[in-house]
This record gives structure tokens, C-alpha cells and sequence, in this order.
């Protein structure tokens, strides 16, 4: 069977089980559109390739399977470019089809011409230009293989215009077939290292697992609670493992980090032992390096072994998978005498059933067991901690400014637990994190290495398109929804019914927030206005319900009615306290020791 | 002055990679946007055509030489590396200088030139090119003694590398990824 290479490039993803993609057409990539009129594959046209490249990264973020978009050459491509750079960061597998000027006018400025492989270099797992017709194949089955084995990440397929319409005899290549002589990922961990590894476990005092973004790259969340219960060592889920392990289990304290909880900031600075599972041990966790978590033996799980000793260096380090490597651990604890537990608690599927906000992480049932009992001081430590540096926010009734905490809450009482949550970067996204109640992994979808303002909107809309049958919100500051509010068009045209939260405060608020407490409240370029555009207006008009809040009676309601639509996207435009700050707060490159919680807890703490 | 002499801030890592287009930018891109740096970098096919090798000497003192060389593994076309041990290595480098060489001194300039092996590759009527090949420390020493006469113009190419042969009658050769030569680190995702 003879096909254009642009047909052997759609059916090169018809073959990976592509289901849609996301993408907007241009000269060079011209070819290549022609084949989707016939193809099984949804095509979503996006407004701003950018928007392409984040519903591919939601998309792939909620169901495990590598997002694809496609663009043209030139602008098109490097549209795609922050994208790209954002899925590298978070490990998400993306496969991105670029066009290309003509091989004969590559080098030359052509029109609409840019490197693209040579830009995106540094930001891809690796990239492609497609010169030989007869490659497409293979350099797509390969490309799906490097994106979504190993560490995931994101790729890029560059394809000229005369290959695409250069014609080939098609075939589909064994897995033999792959040209990857140095891509060998290794999966399963080395066993030595697995059982050494468990000895430490079981010897520590004060040992927290320090879960990360890996776990749910590695479907290892129920490895994790399996560890979590049988071990009883309480565990922290960062920005990227929100969900990774619930909320509401009681050895769950939440998230570290800059801005984490107090009670798992301070945890992993006094303990003993961190089990690090598919964490990289971020700037943004860690704090001054030097200063972090100083008496810490530290176990460090990663399928890239280049994170091993890159910032801090590991007691035991496992390459590998983080489920593969979980399981040994669970059999290698248990050839060293821990018991299976029968006390599985928190309920099935992370039923919130003992959720105690501020309770203590001490249940009776394992608390008892042998290897378990030496962990009973260290988790009335935590409880304590618990109890004393909760999260808060104060809310005043009536006409008080609207907090986001507030908002926060009230919508997360009043959708399904299982909702998924997008958000942008900012004072939103650290809120929307603490605040919501992650009880189930693949619900948390935000940009976290790379902060990639503008990401919530198109990053819904992918995760939508993904998981249909789910109530997906996105939690957005006025800022970030200025960046990228246009795809709410694609979601109208589309009929996705996405919902946004716009927590308008009218500034860059975190921003602002570090003007206020590290630049004398000397504001400089942060003031964006609550009603320029007008939010409810800008919704309308690109096909969406738009509602504005202004008090706390309206929250419940406009939020009800938001849950009600389901026909096409809602914005809510909440206005909210320009003068809310992210507490907890650790200053950039300070101690984590010298976390600041929310003053109106020192204030306690002075009586 | 020694420029590689037997500094324990270098190392030489011999690179086996894909022989395919933009593989050496991948290289020298991950180098640069990772702060490393590099103090000398060769590249030539190998005897196979699919692949070529790249000889870099590192500076460790940038970065520790473990990042270095698993952060280069984590390039897909890259297939092997191995860290040569200045002691455990055939290490060769080729050096070309034209100098000045006038009546007064040109038969020094020849004479130190047959004492080091080298070659008058080309002379001019007060210059002189001379071209020697060996063993970087050899260079260095050779590069001290000319740099009096007036140097015009001058290149070396960086060093290669292979490792010394083993004479315990194991005959290895270099291997792909895993291999247990030297310090090939396993291939990583």
C-alpha cells in the first residue's frame, strides 16, 4: 500500500491508539490535515498553539497516556515552545508534531522557517526532523516509545512539507524494528539496594516519605499506601503528587515546600530518614540545601538516575520504577519480619471517612504492631504539630472581602471528590493545593517545575477531553486567565463543558505578595485591575456562562449553578482579597527551619 | 606550564553516539546549558558507520564528573561512555605551529623538532609550520620550548583516547551501553 507521508504520519498515530489530538494548521503542515478529514482521530482546533500544547499535557496528566498536538512551522512551532518546556519539567509525555519548510529551503530563512529541533533541544526528551520519507513510521513508533517509557517526557517529530508529500510504501514496524541503540530505561531496581533500603525503614524513628510526581507517572499510588500502612510512615505529597496518596488518610501530611504545611515542612526537617519516591528533591521543597532536613538519612527512588546526588546525596539509591521498586520493598519488608497489615485504614478508595483536620496521625490499630510501635513518639509529634500550625484564613462575615481560602472550600464541599482540578501558577495554585482535599491520584493537574502562568484553562480543557465523564475545574488567577482565556473558545465550539474559577483579586498576587513582605510594599507592575476586562462579559462573548461573585452569600449559589451547566464552560469571576498571602511561607533560599506560618498562630503561640 | 598535563580537574570521557545529524550539538548543548565545561572535545566516526565517537576532556570542577556523564546518557543517541583513566589510557593529540624562523634560529627549531619526532610540514623564507603528534603532556612540553622562538599561529586538536590494552590474554573490546569496560554507566530513560 503506497501513502503520502502525510498519510503515513496520521496513520503512524492511528496505530499509538491516538484519540485526539490537539492542533491548529499552517502552511507548512498542510499536507498532513488533508489525512485527518479520513482519520478516526479527533482533532481539537485550538486558538493559540500554545493552548495546544497544555490541553495535550491535561490531557496526558489525567489518563496516563501521551498528549499530541500538532502544529505548523515557524510561529506555530515555537507557540508550542513553553508547552514543551513545561512537560519536561513535570515528566508528562507529550508527542508533538511540528511542520517544516521544504528540506531543499531548510537554512535558508525560508518563509515561516525556524529550528525547531535545534530550540527545542534542551526542553525534549528528544526530537526529530524527518528528512527521508520512508522514516515516518518507525520515527513515530519511536518517538511514542522514548515519550512514554522511562522518565515520560515530551517529544517532538519535525516533518517538511516534501517529505509529507513525498510518497512510501507503508509498513508498521516490530518493536525490534526501533533504531534506539542507547535507550535502554531501567525499570526494576537493584535488589541489594532494595533490601539495604529496607533495613533503614525499619531502624528509623522519625522517617517521612517524601512522595513526588513519579508515583503517578508510575500508577504506584496504591504501592504507596500499601508502604504507608504496613510501615505507619507518614507521608508527604508535593505539588506534583497531590492525589498520590489522600488527603484524608491520617498518615497523610499534606504538602511541603515553600509554601507546604507547617506540620510536613517541619517533619521532614526533623526526621531521620526520608524515602524519597519519584521526588527530585526541587528548590522549592528543599529550601537552602544545606539547611534541609540536616539529620536525614535519605533513600532516593527514581527511574532517572541522573537525580540521584544531583542536589542532595542519597544513602541508598534505587533506579527504577517507582511501583516495581515498591513492591520489593513491601517483600523485602516483609522477609525482614514486618507484618502484613491487617489494619488498613482510611477506608476504601480514600473514603474521607476519618478525615480529622488537625487530628492526630496516631491510629490505635497500628500503632501497636511491633515494628510500627517505635514510630507511636514520632507521630504524636506530628499530631501535635497538627493541632498547633493548622492551615487558616480568616473569614469575616457579611461584607468582609472574600477570602480565596473561602471560595476555595466552598467549592471543593460542593463538587464530587473525585473532581479533577487544573490551576495556573500563583498565590491560586498554592490555595487551590492546601485547600482542596486530594483523596484520589490523577486529579491535581498544574504546571509545577517550569510555572507556567496561563496553564489552567487549556490544561482543563485537555483534561476534560480526556476524562469526560469527570467534573473538571480550573482554579485560575486573574493574571494566568488573561494569558490563555481564548481557548474557552475551543471549549465552546467543542462543547467542553469545562468550569472556571477565577480568583480575581486584580494583581499578579504572589507577586505582589513578595513585594509586600521583600521589597518594603514597594509595588512595582503587579496592579491588574478587577473590572478591565470584564470577566463576565469576556465569558459570554466566547460562548460561556458567566457569573460574578462579590460576597460570600453568592459563593454557594453561583457555584451550584456552575455544577448545573453542562453544555458548554462556565467562568465564575470571583472577587477576592487583594491582600490574602500564601501562609505557610519559607523565603527563597532561606532554611526551612525559618518557615513563617500565618501570623495569627504566633500570636497564639505568645499568649 | 602544563595545560592537560596529569590535572586531576580533567577528565576524558570517550562518547560513543549515533552517527546522525545534530548529535554533536546535543552534546555541546547539554555541556553548555548545564554550566559544564569542557576543555577538549574530538570527534571522529568509529569503526562502525553507524556510530562515531566524541572524546571529551571535562572539567570536573564545574560539576561532579557522576552528573556529567549520566546527564549525557540520558541522550537518546548517546549508546556509550566510558571514563578514561589518564593512567589506563592511550591518550594521542596532534599539534600544528607555525613559527618564526629566522636565519638565527631555524636549525634550533629543527633540531628541537627531530629530538620530539615531529615534522617541518611546511617553511616559508622566516617561518617554519611544524606539526607533532603524541601524547598531550609531550605537547605540552613541546609547546613550552617553541613558544620562545614566537609563536604565529597555533592548534591542537584536542586529545583521543582508547584504553591500554589489556595483556592478561581477556581480550575486551568496547561495548555498547552496560558493558563492563571502564565506567560505562548503564543507559537510563
Amino acid at each position: 500500500m503506497e501513502l503520502t507521508g502525510a498519510q503515513a504520519l496520521i496513520k503512524s498515530l492511528e496505530m499509538q491508539q491516538v484519540e485526539v489530538m490537539f492542533g491548529l494548521p499552517g502552511g507548512a503542515i498542510l499536507p498532513v490535515y488533508d489525512p485527518i478529514l479520513d482519520s478516526s482521530i479527533r482533532h481539537i482546533l485550538v486558538r493559540h498553539e500554545q493552548g495546544a500544547g497544555h490541553m495535550a499535557e491535561g490531557y496526558a496528566q489525567v489518563t496516563g497516556r501521551p498528549g499530541v498536538a500538532m502544529v505548523t512551522s515557524g510561529p506555530g512551532a515555537t507557540n508550542i515552545v513553553t508547552p514543551l518546556a513545561d512537560a519536561y519539567m513535570d515528566s508528562i509525555p507529550l508527542v508533538v508534531v511540528t511542520g517544516q519548510v521544504a528540506t531543499t529551503a531548510i537554512g535558508t530563512d525560508a518563509f515561516q522557517e525556524s529550528d525547531i529541533t535545534g530550540i527545542t533541544m534542551g526542553i525534549t526528551k528528544h526530537n526529530w526532523l524527518i528528512t527521508d520519507v520512508r522514516d515516518i513510521p518507525r520515527v513515530v513508533a519511536e518517538a511514542f516509545h522514548v515519550a512514554t517509557t522511562g522518565r515520560p517526557g515530551p517529544v517532538l517529530i519535525d516533518m517538511p512539507k516534501d517529505v509529507a508529500n513525498s510518497r512510501m510504501e507503508w509498513y508498521w514496524p516490530e518493536p525490534g524494528d526501533l533504531d534506539l541503540p542507547g535507550y535502554h530505561p531501567m525499570t526494576v531496581g537493584d535488589p541489594k539496594l532494595i533490601r539495604q533500603a529496607a533495613e533503614l525503614l525499619l531502624a528509623a524513628e522519625r522517617p517521612v516519605v517524601y512522595a513526588g510526581g513519579g508515583i503517578l507517572k508510575a500508577r504506584a499510588a496504591d504501592g504507596l499506601r500499601e508502604l504507608a500502612e504496613r510501615t505507619g510512615v507518614p507521608v508527604v505529597t508535593t505539588l506534583m503528587a497531590r492525589g498520590s496518596f489522600p488527603d484524608s488518610h491520617p498518615l497523610c501530611l499534606g504538602m511541603p515546600g515553600m509554601h507546604g504545611n507547617y506540620t510536613a515542612v517541619t517533619a521532614m526537617q526533623s526526621s531521620d530518614l526520608l524515602i524519597a519516591l519519584g521526588s527530585r528533591f526541587d528548590d522549592r521543597v528543599t529550601g537552602r540545601v544545606d539547611a534541609f532536613a540536616p539529620g536525614a538519612k535519605v533513600i532516593h527512588v527514581d527511574i532517572d538516575p541522573a537525580e540521584h546526588n544531583k542536589v542532595r546525596r542519597a544513602d541508598v539509591a534505587i533506579a527504577g520504577d517507582c511501583r516495581l521498586v515498591i513492591d520489593e520493598l513491601l517483600v523485602a519488608l516483609a522477609d525482614l519480619g514486618l507484618p502484613h497489615s491487617e489494619a488498613t485504614r482510611g477506608g476504601a478508595g480514600g473514603a474521607p471517612s476519618d478525615a480529622v483536620p488537625g487530628a492526630p496521625a496516631v491510629p490505635g490499630s497500628v500503632a501497636d504492631s511491633h515494628p510500627r510501635r517505635r514510630l507511636t513518639p514520632w507521630r504524636a509529634q506530628l499530631g501535635e504539630w497538627q493541632r498547633r500550625f493548622p492551615l487558616v484564613y480568616d473569614q469575616q462575615p457579611g461584607s468582609g472581602a472574600l477570602k480565596p481560602q473561602f471560595v476555595l472550600e466552598a467549592l471543593r464541599d460542593a463538587t464530587p471528590d473525585d473532581t479533577i482540578v487544573a490551576s495556573g501558577v500563583g498565590q491560586h495554585q498554592m490555595f487551590a493545593s492546601q485547600w482542596w482535599q486530594f483523596d484520589y491520584p490523577y486529579t491535581w493537574v498544574n504546571s509545577g517545575g517550569l510555572g507556567t502562568m496561563g496553564f489552567a484553562v487549556p490544561a482543563a480543557i485537555g483534561a476534560k477531553v480526556g476524562r469526560p465523564d469527570k467534573m473538571v475545574w480550573a482554579v485560575d488567577g486573574d493574571g494566568c486567565f488573561q494569558m490563555t482565556a481564548q481557548e474557552l473558545v475551543t471549549a465552546s465550539s467543542e462543547r467542553i463543558p469545562v468550569k472556571i474559577a477565577i480568583l480575581n483579586n486584580a494583581y499578579l498576587g504572589m507577586v505582589r505578595q513578595w513585594q509586600e513582605m521583600f521589597y518594603e510594599e514597594r509595588y512595582s507592575e503587579v496592579y491588574l485591575s478587577p473590572d478591565l476586562p470584564d470577566y463576565v462579559e469576556w465569558a459570554e462573548s466566547m460562548g460561556c456562562v458567566g457569573i460574578r461573585v462579590e460576597s460570600t452569600e453568592e459563593v454557594s449559589s453561583a457555584i451550584d449553578k456552575a455544577n448545573d451547566v453542562d453544555d458548554r464552560p462556565v467562568v465564575i469571576d470571583f472577587r477576592t482579597d487583594a491582600f490574602e498571602k500564601v501562609f505557610p511561607m519559607v523565603a527563597a533560599g532561606d532554611s526551612n527551619d525559618n518557615i513563617v506560618v500565618d501570623p495569627s498562630l504566633t500570636r497564639d503561640e505568645d499568649r | 606550564m602544563s595545560v592537560y598535563g596529569a590535572d586531576r580537574r580533567h577528565h576524558t570521557l570517550t562518547v560513543l553516539v549515533e552517527n546522525k545529524a545534530g548529535v554533536l550539538a546535543r552534546v555541546a548543548g547539554l555541556f553548555s546549558r548545564r554550566g559544564y565545561n569542557i576543555f577538549s572535545l574530538a570527534v571522529a566516526p568509529s569503526d562502525d558507520e553507524r556510530f562515531s565517537r566524541i572524546t571529551i576532556v571535562v572539567d570536573v570542577e564545574s560539576s561532579p564528573l557522576d552528573q556529567i556523564m549520566k546527564q549525557l546518557d540520558k541522550l537518546i543517541p548517546v549508546v556509550a561512555i566510558t571514563e578514561l583513566d589518564p593512567a589506563m589510557a592511550r591518550e594521542r593529540e596532534l599539534l600544528m605551529a607555525t613559527l618564526e624562523a629566522g636565519p638565527d634560529t631555524r636549525g634550533q627549531i629543527i633540531q628541537l623538532v627531530g629530538v620530539f619526532e615531529g615534522k617541518i610540514v611546511d617553511v616559508g623564507h622566516d617561518r617554519l609550520t611544524v606539526a607533532l603528534e603524541g601524547a598531550p603532556t609531550k605537547l605540552d612540553d613541546f609547546e613550552d620550548l617553541i613558544r620562545g622562538y614566537g609563536i604565529v599561529e597555533m592548534q591542537r586538536t584536542g586529545r583521543v583516547a582508547l584504553p591500554k590494552l589489556d595483556r592478561s590474554g581477556d581480550h575486551g573490546s568496547l561495548h555498547l551501553a552496560g558493558s563492563p569496560i571502564g565506567h560505562d554507566t548503564e543507559k537510563a530513560g
